[in-house]
């Protein structure tokens, strides 16, 4: 069977060595500009047999048409796609639905638990309809108990089932956190590695449109110290698919962070069965002369700017780190060494997010490859109000974006 | 008499016993092999909430009996070696004993198959053993070494034993709970036909998570027994003061209960039994042990400060298992007190055997810091810059 990576110049072999340990030589020596544009999501088809293809048409074409609609509200590559790639358009709460349905179809022992996940379809529609087909044994609708149904789905994973627990607000899951910090993460340490924990938590978090402090919550700077578990962050329906199909065959516990903002991008994903490296940051745009980094709804802010920056005369160099923890050091690594210049824009507060923890893992691995010192533009820390031009002054404005890579680069 | 006993050398918990020499010296089959059922009373009839009490007369039989003096006595032997231990600084952290409660331990693994699970909180030792841990792992464990159970990265509040469904094992108070309930409703997704014992204390029974955790079994009909282990004091709190209704087996409200005599193993058994059978059926039930422990909260407790030694020495003189189960040996004249004796003589030594042999078994490696952070998988691994130099593999 054939897979497709989203691969950033690594090709994995179907062994059982990481995916990301391997990169073909002709990638090492070839010239920087060709081995920018084979990073932008180029299909990397690895067959059965070890050999492997790449596929680079439409996929690069992509990063010019980002550019230009930055805001991508309906990024349509459908035009460039259309002739050599079909696939299917859809929603990005349809592709997380979709890599959901597909896993379910595929392991018997995945099961979704959450807040009315079951008959009423999800509050986001995740899960639409997959409790008429799974039936109600495996999309559970659970009271109000998240602290519970967390430890429950923990104890569930602890015998080899692979629960999707769901928080339908990521805010809701602070009531948990003694079951994902104490027996989530670290469970399989201290049993000396008698179990795993193959468990998936998800749920929308981040600023919305007014909803409140309580319900605008960035829970992946709380979490983040927790060892023994993953987080991944998605943004569009691509990774969104790849990234939840990729964190139920995980055996480590994910937390797989979503937008609430970003439930309606629409954008054309192949119909063939892939899945996203777990801890592997994806290369939206190349560049030469500043790398942004960024992640979940901020990437369309940093996007929105660059479209600005280019008309500008900058090139700046767009990557989604989309792995939380841990960080994607090689991609990020490599982009640094070629810029030199590091902007991070987030939503998490400035204290103690991932942005303090990516500016302190960079300055301390690449801090000879830095001409400036690394600006983190972050949200303030401060609740996040419910006025519509106050909340806009919490987070990062793409505006902000544009003025600090112009102080960047002087 | 013509009965001698065959240790078996490693830490096992069934002796051998030989046959007698010859029959026409001794009329009294080995103790450990004789299953003549012998009918026993238990101390007080079950109090129940929601359903009807199973009846006070339990079945055994001498084999039983032996078994379950064996095994208390080696839990006993073990929690107070951990005592002397703890006090020379072998152990170090946190050690909560459980001398006096050993009679749930071992009346419920009599109930049980391994195919049940077993959860329970930080008091862990004995529970651990009843599963099937042997004295060792135990000892090395409590030592933080490399035979331990968790590879002594776990604790004296972190034993697990896959192999037998024991779940552990930990330290924050009713976390296990839900776990508990989680661990039911794998066993009824799969189909198991097997049940999930859920242990918790009286502290512990004041968390919401209990109730949620309860709330969710009933309402999808989980094979979950929640047990409560109530030694009447959470810490240097007791009972009355920490629980407005410490009616513990009342507690889940819709959720039938059963308060049993927690000091008296044949209750136990029977109460365990007649709940595995009802949650088959009908969904979570409550079990209040109602038992005592000797020692105080953790090794760093007296034990004195918020109950009288009188109470203590009270209870050990009235209620002890371990006496319990002596005293029905012995008038159903199973075995003589000398052999009783011996027993205890032997598992004495089958603990400092076990004991001198952790004290042998090295540290763990400085790798397995690293070790067992993620399960093998994607292989996180933590770079250096170029990828060169692999700074640590997560493994």
């Amino acid at each position: 069977m054939a897979a497709i990576f989203q691969g950033v110049g690594a090709a994995a072999t179907l062994s059982s060595s990481p995916s990301n340990s391997f990169v073909p030589k002709k990638f090492l020596t070839s010239p920087r500009r060709s081995f920018c544009v084979r990073k932008v999501p180029s299909s990397v088809v690895v067959r059965s047999d070890g050999s492997v293809n790449f596929d680079l048409n439409s996929k690069s074409r992509r990063a010019q048409q980002l550019v230009a609609n930055a805001v991508a509200t309906k990024a349509d590559s459908s035009a460039a796609s259309s002739s050599s790639n079909p696939g299917h358009e859809l929603l990005l709460f349809e592709a997380l639905r979709e890599g959901l349905e597909e896993e379910m179809e595929r392991d018997p022992c995945v099961c979704v638990m959450g807040e009315d996940v079951g008959h009423y379809g999800g509050s986001y529609k995740v899960t639409k309809d997959l409790a008429k087909k799974f039936g109600d044994l495996r999309v559970l609708d659970t009271p109000i108990a998240e602290n519970s149904f967390t430890g429950m789905g923990i104890g569930a994973a602890m015998t080899g089932l692979r629960p999707v627990v769901e928080g339908m607000n990521m805010g809701f899951l602070l009531l948990a956190f003694n079951q994902i910090s104490n027996n989530c993460g670290m469970l399989h340490y201290t049993s000396g590695g008698q179990f795993t924990i193959p468990i998936v938590i998800r749920g929308p978090g981040g600023v919305g449109r007014q909803l409140g402090a309580e319900h605008s919550q960035r829970l992946e700077s709380y979490f983040q110290s927790i060892p023994g578990i993953q987080m991944v962050a998605c943004s569009t329906p691509y990774n969104a698919k790849g990234l939840m199909k990729a964190a139920i065959r995980s055996e480590n516990p994910v937390i797989l962070f979503e937008h609430v903002l970003l439930y309606n991008l629409k954008e054309r994903i192949p119909d063939e069965d892939y899945i996203c490296n777990l801890e592997e940051a994806e290369m939206v745009r190349p560049g030469e002369h500043v790398t942004i980094l960024t992640y979940s709804r901020m990437r369309y802010h940093v996007m929105q700017a660059a479209k600005t920056l280019v008309n500008k005369g900058y090139d700046p160099e767009v990557i989604d780190i989309r792995s939380l923890k841990p960080f994607d050091l090689y991609t990020i690594g490599n982009s640094v060494k070629k810029t030199h210049r590091v902007v991070i824009v987030e939503e998490c507060m400035r204290t103690g997010g991932i942005g303090a923890s990516l500016t302190a893992a960079i300055t301390e691995n690449f801090n000879d490859y830095l001409d400036a010192p690394i600006m983190c533009l972050s949200s303030q820390d401060v609740p996040t109000p419910y006025a519509g031009t106050l909340e806009e002054w919490t987070v990062v404005q793409p505006a902000q974006i544009v003025t600090a890579v112009e102080q960047l680069c002087q | 008499m013509a009965l001698s006993h065959l240790a078996s050398s490693s830490p096992s918990r069934s002796a051998n016993l030989l046959k007698p020499l010859s029959s026409a010296i001794s009329l009294r089959r080995p103790i450990s092999t004789d299953t003549t059922p012998i009918t026993v009373e238990t101390s007080v009839p079950f109090t129940a909430h929601q359903c009807e009490a199973p009846s006070r007369t339990v079945q055994t039989n001498a084999k039983e009996l032996a078994t379950f003096f064996r095994d208390m006595v080696v839990m006993r032997r073990m929690e107070i070696a951990a005592d002397s231990l703890y006090k020379a600084k072998l152990i170090r952290g946190f050690c909560h004993l459980y001398d006096g409660q050993e009679a749930v331990a071992v009346g419920m693994e009599a109930a049980l198959t391994k195919k049940d699970c077993i959860i329970t909180s930080y008091r862990d030792h004995c529970t651990f053993v009843a599963r099937g841990g042997t004295l060792l792992e135990v000892f090395a464990e409590l030592m933080g070494r490399q035979a331990g159970c968790s590879k002594g990265k776990g604790g004296s509040m972190h034993f697990y034993k896959k192999d037998s469904n024991f779940y552990g094992g930990h330290g924050i108070v009713g976390a296990q709970v839900p776990l508990g309930c989680g661990l039911a409703f794998a066993q009824k997704y799969c189909k198991d036909e097997a049940v999930t014992f859920a242990l918790y204390g009286d502290g512990a029974a004041n968390q919401g998570q209990l109730f949620e955790a309860l709330n969710i079994s009933a309402l999808w009909d989980l094979p979950a027994i929640l047990v409560c282990e109530n030694n009447h004091y959470g810490m240097g709190t007791a009972e009355w003061r920490a629980a407005k209704s410490p009616a513990y087996y009342k507690r889940g409200d819709y959720a039938p209960g059963l308060k049993v005599d927690g000091m008296d193993a044949l209750a136990v058994k029977q109460a365990c039994a007649f709940a595995k059978e009802h949650a088959l059926k009908n969904g979570p039930i409550i079990l209040e042990m109602d038992t005592y422990r000797y020692h105080g909260h953790s090794m760093s407790d007296p034990g004195s400060t918020y109950r009288t030694r009188d109470e203590i020495t009270g209870v050990r003189q009235e209620r002890d298992p371990i006496e319990r189960i002596r005293k029905l040996i012995l008038s159903h004249d199973l075995s003589t007190d000398k052999e009783l004796k011996d027993i205890e003589k032997e598992v004495r030594k089958e603990v400092d055997d076990a004991i001198a042999q952790a004290k042998e078994n090295p540290v763990p490696e400085p790798s397995e810091l690293f070790s067992d952070v993620y399960a093998k998988g994607l292989g996180v691994e933590s770079f250096g810059a170029d990828r060169k130099e692999v700074r640590a593999t997560l493994a």
